[in-house]
Order: C-alpha cells, then sequence, then structure tokens
C-alpha cells in the first residue's frame, strides 16, 4: 500500500480524486449523465484540446512553456480548409502539408530557445502572433469545406454498443494518447525530456542530448496543435482562423491539473487526459444544468488551477524538509 | 558613442525611421490642428491610442525587472472595466448594487482600482509568498479574471450615458487628450518612485541578484508583491480609458490582448527579460513605437492582420539582439 501512495504520486492521485467525485456528482445530480454517450462527447468534444494538452505536456515536463498552440489550431485549421476549397488540394496532401508547417514552426521555436537561450515563453509568444496573424491574413471568414474524401474521413467512426459510437476526432486523441504515453515513458526521448526538466545542466553532464531534445519537444507540440487543427476542422467541417482562442491556457490547465510540476521534471501524459475530462465534465456540467452561465466555466477552471498549483507548492515544501531531516 | 550604447538608441531609430517614412509617403501625417478646443492628427492620435499599453507597460516594466511577468493585465483591465461601468448603470441584480457611489466619479474610479489592487495582492501573494512561477501565478487570473469581469457585468456589455465619467476616454483638458493626461500623471508617479526613491534601486537588485539583495537588507518579498500590486492599479486604471471611450463594460474585449503589447514594449525598451536593469523611459517608446507601426500600417491600407506578424517579428528580433549568445555569434562574426 506504500508503494502506491507516495508523496510523488500526491498530485495524480488527486486529480484521480477530484476526476472521480465531479463525475460522480454531476451524474447523481443530472439525469443521464452517467450515459456511455455523455462520457465519449467528453473525448468528441475535446479531442482538440487533449491532443494540444499531450503536446504541451512534454513542453512543461521540460520545464518550458508553449503560448501558441491555441492560434496554431485557428492558423492550421483555415489553412487546411483554404488549401482544400480553394487551391483544390487533395485532402491528404492538404493536412499532412500543414502538420509539416506546425512541426517546422514548433522547430523554429526551438531553434530560437536553444540556440540563443531567450526564454520560452518570449518566443512561443512570438509565434501566437505570428500564427493568429498568418490565419487571419489567409481568410478572415470561416471556410465551408466540401469535399468527397474529406466528408468520408469525418464520417469515420467505431460503432460501440447502445447506438453510441467513437467518431474520427475521438479515435485521433485516443491515438495520440496512447503514442503520447509510450513516448514518455519507454523512449529515450521521454527519458531524456523529465531529466532536462528535472536538472538540465544535471542532463547535459551525463551525455544527453539536451540541445537536440529540446528542439524536438516544441517541434513536437507543434505538430499536436496543427494536428488538434486539423482534427477541429474535421469536428466542424470549416476552418476558421479565430478558433482556439485561449486553447492554450485551457490546455496548460489541464496539465497542471493533470499533476504535471509546472516546474518540470515530473507529470504524466495520463494526467493531463485526466485534467482534460475534469475540464470537460465541469463544461458539461454548466451545460447540463442550464442556469449557470458559461462563465462559470472560467472562474471553476481557475479555481481548481489554484487549488492544484497549492497542493503542488505543499508537497514541494515538505519534500525540501524531509530532505532537510536526512541531513542533505 | 556614449547614446549609441544606450538602450533607448535602437527603438529611438526604429521609430524615427518609421516618421521618416510617414513624412515622405503619407500627406498630412505630421499635420495638428486645433479642433473645437482640442488637438486632432495622426500624432495625437498615435499617443492617444498607446496611451492604455504606455500605462500598462510602466507597471509592467518593474514586474519584469523583477524577473516576473503579469500575463493578467488583460483580465484586470476587464474587471476595472466592469466595476465602473455597473457602478454608474447599476445593473439589475449586480452584486455591486450594494455600495452606492451616487455616481460620483472620484469614488467610481477609487473603487474600481482598489478592485485592481486586490488583484494585484492576490498575485503579489503568490509569486513572493507562495512563491509560484509569475507566468503561471498571473495566468491564473488571466483564466479567471474575465469570467469574474463576464460575472459582474451578467454577459453583457453593461452600457450607461455619464458624460462625466465617458470624459475620460473621449474628452480633452487644455487641447490634449485625457488618456495622454492619465498616462502623464501614472508616468510622473511612477518615475518618481523608480528613479527618487530607493524603491527602483531595490527593484533592480531583486532582479538581478534575489539572494545578494536579501543579504543586503533588502525585504525581497515585499518589493516583489508591491510591483504586482502597482502593475495591477495601473491596469485598472488603464482599463478605464475603453470602458468610457465606448460607455460600456465589455468584459469580453476590454484589454484582450494588450498583456502581450505590454510584454512586447518593455522589451523593446531595452529592459531585460530576465529582470535587473529596466528603462521606463524605453517601454515609453516601445509602447509609442508599437502604434505609430500599427497606424502607419492602418493608414498605408494594408490590412490590420499583418501587424500581428510584424509584431511576431518585431518580438523576435528585439530578443535576439538582446540575447548574448546572439550577439557574440555576431561579434565573431564581424571580427573575422
Amino acid at each position: 500500500m506504500k508503494a502506491i501512495f507516495t508523496k510523488e504520486r500526491l498530485p495524480i492521485i488527486a486529480t484521480s480524486l477530484v476526476c472521480i467525485a465531479i463525475y460522480v456528482a454531476a451524474g447523481l445530480k443530472f439525469e443521464g449523465f452517467f450515459s456511455l454517450r455523455v462520457f465519449l462527447n467528453f473525448l468528441t468534444d475535446n479531442a482538440f484540446l487533449g491532443i494540444t494538452a499531450v503536446g504541451v505536456t512534454f513542453v512543461i515536463l521540460s520545464g518550458g512553456i508553449d503560448l501558441s498552440v491555441g492560434s496554431m489550431v485557428g492558423c492550421t485549421g483555415i489553412m487546411t480548409a483554404v488549401l482544400i476549397q480553394n487551391k483544390h488540394l487533395h485532402p491528404a496532401l492538404a493536412i499532412a502539408t500543414v502538420l509539416l508547417f506546425g512541426l517546422l514552426l514548433g522547430c523554429g521555436h526551438g531553434l530560437l530557445i536553444q540556440k540563443f537561450n531567450l526564454p520560452p515563453f518570449l518566443v512561443t509568444l512570438a509565434g501566437l502572433f505570428l500564427a493568429r496573424g498568418l490565419g487571419l491574413w489567409i481568410s478572415k471568414e470561416s471556410v465551408q469545406i466540401d469535399h468527397p474524401f474529406f466528408s468520408a474521413l469525418a464520417g469515420i467512426k467505431i460503432s460501440l454498443p447502445n447506438g453510441a459510437s467513437l467518431p474520427i476526432s475521438a479515435i485521433l486523441f485516443l491515438v495520440v494518447l496512447v503514442a503520447g504515453i509510450v513516448l514518455a515513458k519507454q523512449t529515450r526521448f521521454g527519458r531524456t525530456v523529465y531529466a532536462i526538466g528535472g536538472n538540465e545542466s544535471s542532463a547535459m553532464l551525463m551525455g544527453l542530448s539536451v540541445g537536440k531534445t529540446k528542439i524536438w519537444i516544441y517541434a513536437l507540440s507543434g505538430f499536436c496543435s496543427a494536428l488538434a487543427g486539423v482534427v477541429y476542422t474535421i469536428y466542424t467541417s470549416s476552418g476558421n482562423a479565430l478558433s482556439g482562442t485561449g486553447l492554450e491556457l485551457d490546455a496548460i490547465a489541464a496539465v497542471v491539473i493533470g499533476g504535471t510540476l509546472l516546474s518540470g521534471g515530473y507529470g504524466s501524459v495520463f494526467g493531463s487526459f485526466l485534467g482534460v475530462l475534469i475540464l470537460a465534465m465541469i463544461q458539461t456540467a454548466i451545460n447540463f444544468d442550464g442556469s449557470l452561465s458559461s462563465w462559470w466555466t472560467r472562474i471553476a477552471i481557475g479555481t481548481l488551477l489554484l487549488i492544484f498549483m497549492l497542493l503542488q507548492k505543499g508537497i514541494e515544501v515538505s519534500a525540501r524538509r524531509t530532505s532537510k531531516k536526512a541531513g542533505h | 558613442m556614449k547614446f549609441r550604447q544606450s538602450n533607448l538608441f535602437w527603438p529611438l531609430m526604429a521609430l524615427l525611421g518609421i516618421l521618416l517614412f510617414n513624412l515622405i509617403l503619407t500627406p498630412g501625417f505630421f499635420h495638428v490642428e486645433m479642433r473645437d478646443g482640442r488637438l486632432f492628427g495622426s500624432l495625437i492620435d498615435i499617443v492617444n491610442r498607446a496611451a492604455p499599453v504606455m500605462i500598462l507597460s510602466l507597471g509592467m516594466t518593474l514586474v519584469i525587472a523583477t524577473g516576473g511577468v503579469d500575463l493578467s493585465v488583460g483580465a484586470v483591465m476587464a474587471i476595472a472595466g466592469a466595476v465602473a461601468g455597473c457602478l454608474i448603470a447599476r445593473p439589475e441584480g449586480c452584486i455591486l448594487n450594494a455600495l452606492n457611489v451616487h455616481g460620483s466619479i472620484p469614488a467610481i474610479i477609487a473603487v474600481a482600482l482598489f478592485v485592481a489592487l486586490i488583484c494585484g495582492i492576490f498575485n503579489g501573494f503568490l509569486v513572493s509568498f507562495l512563491e509560484i512561477q509569475p507566468i503561471v501565478a498571473t495566468l491564473l487570473l488571466m483564466v479567471a479574471g474575465r469570467g469574474v469581469a463576464q460575472l459582474l457585468t451578467d454577459g453583457q456589455i453593461v452600457t450607461f450615458n455619464d458624460p462625466k465619467f465617458a470624459a475620460l476616454g473621449s474628452g480633452s483638458t487644455f487641447a490634449i487628450p485625457n488618456p495622454i493626461w492619465l498616462f502623464v500623471i501614472a508616468a510622473i508617479l511612477i518615475g518618481l518612485l523608480a528613479r527618487k526613491s530607493a524603491y527602483g534601486l531595490f527593484v533592480e537588485a531583486v532582479g538581478n541578484n534575489p539572494v545578494a539583495s536579501r543579504y543586503s537588507g533588502i525585504n525581497a518579498k515585499n518589493v516583489k508583491l508591491t510591483v504586482y500590486v502597482i502593475c495591477a492599479v495601473l491596469a485598472g486604471l488603464a482599463g478605464l480609458i475603453p470602458t468610457a471611450d465606448i460607455k460600456g463594460a465589455d468584459a469580453n474585449n476590454v484589454g484582450l490582448y494588450l498583456e502581450l503589447d505590454a510584454i512586447l514594449a518593455v522589451a523593446i525598451g531595452g529592459t531585460s527579460l530576465a529582470g535587473g536593469r529596466f528603462s521606463i523611459a524605453g517601454s515609453i517608446l516601445g509602447a509609442i513605437l508599437m502604434q505609430s507601426l500599427t497606424t502607419t500600417i492602418l493608414t498605408r491600407g494594408v490590412s490590420a492582420e499583418i501587424t500581428l506578424i510584424l509584431k511576431a517579428a518585431v518580438v523576435v528580433i528585439v530578443a535576439l539582439f538582446q540575447a548574448p549568445e546572439f550577439r557574440a555569434r555576431f561579434a565573431r562574426r564581424r571580427a573575422a
């Protein structure tokens, strides 16, 4: 029993408890909340947030931050739509182009941060401006996508019992989630990310390729947000340059609520998944209630974020005390 | 030679470059005329429009000088605007109706700034006493702040018709638009505080080396707390301008993205984002530079989206010029 409830695991245990508590409380209060369909909607409606959050998890694990993800979703969304609709590119080719664009922009962030030691928040802030400006420059109006291949793609789904089904966006979310968990826990790249977040100089002294990994971390986040943009276009069958506004905050909130330490080095991709679920449940519960206005979502997310930050602080302080007692 | 090395050199050159460009290509850009007892013209317009960001950048300079950053200023602007709007319009069911200020403008401003002050104490407490990273601590209010503002206005744009309060945003005194006066008052107060008292020195010391500053007897926690409070109060003041200007509290849009503009102005002005030495004059110059760029682009009929892309380019270039790694590379190449 002791092995499960270690101090480092406290954030993720707290997250799981909050997740379950919200689910049960909302389920008891609102009729139909417990249904499979509602649960699947958590995944479908928040697939783009979830995919973004997986990328952001790696950035935060390494001790950095990526503020550009929200506008990236808008930018890649409108780009996909315009490439297909106005430039008559095949959807598969358009999606590939857009994903490459996200990867390259993320790479650019990584290069500036790594080569010139610029603060990540500043570089990705510039990325936020750039992507939003580029998206609006491409098209200010939202563009509807009407293409047989794209419709077929949007129609892919796995049927489940009780008439429920798992649409393509939710499938992609789950695939990215599993890939993220494997990447973080089972690969050299993942271990290096944790090492950088724990202590960058020690990671360097251990002979890990810190520089290359840091660039790849931001490239990965860029790729994930571009994919999120594509998923958003599939979800809405249209591209809009203004979509994803403020998404960077939701993604960071999901990661922090999911128990990843903001100073880096400790956390998990699965935790971020729980964080996304919590945000989704709050949103859905407020929708179910009907009498509460939507801005309560923001206040609820902010309050949860505060609680989890205080919890993290408490763990840090008590860890410091323990290590002092041990004579370090 | 000495001036060339000053932090103000490059932003000033860039500003002169923009003005020169307009002198040649935009007819009437420098034309200033008196109409109805108020000065009109592109130059006045630039300073007038830059006023909120200039006010924000005063506080942001101090915060960044301590090695922090305040992302919540846009949301605090929205909160202060919402408080002012609700106090004047007294919409039904608003929790602020318990407080009746009888339409007194000084009282309205005081209450709005007081609420902003509380926001600042919240930020400052998280950063200095709980030692949470500034980006994240202020992110909290950035997320929730707009929700609070919407809670006050019940999600509506609370409109009001109070010529005296509206004058704060659109009126003028001695021919100069009032937002500029608000900025001038704030700038003088902050300038005195930062340069004529020991406070500015404390701020630089905390930003340079928190440990050393503690050994020299500076209470770093209190210094950090106060910079966030000052920054939030200034954000509250800046939030009153657009609210007064449109005669309504728009919790969704007031101050949107302005935190980024303020950080940008400070970075352009030569204050290191790592903390330490700061230049208030530089930040003001940075804010004016960005607004001149925006106005120039708009008057030339180029679409407004390009300003976003340009801003991104400016951030990266300025940050690169500040980075020792980039300078070292540049110097090596020149020597070779």
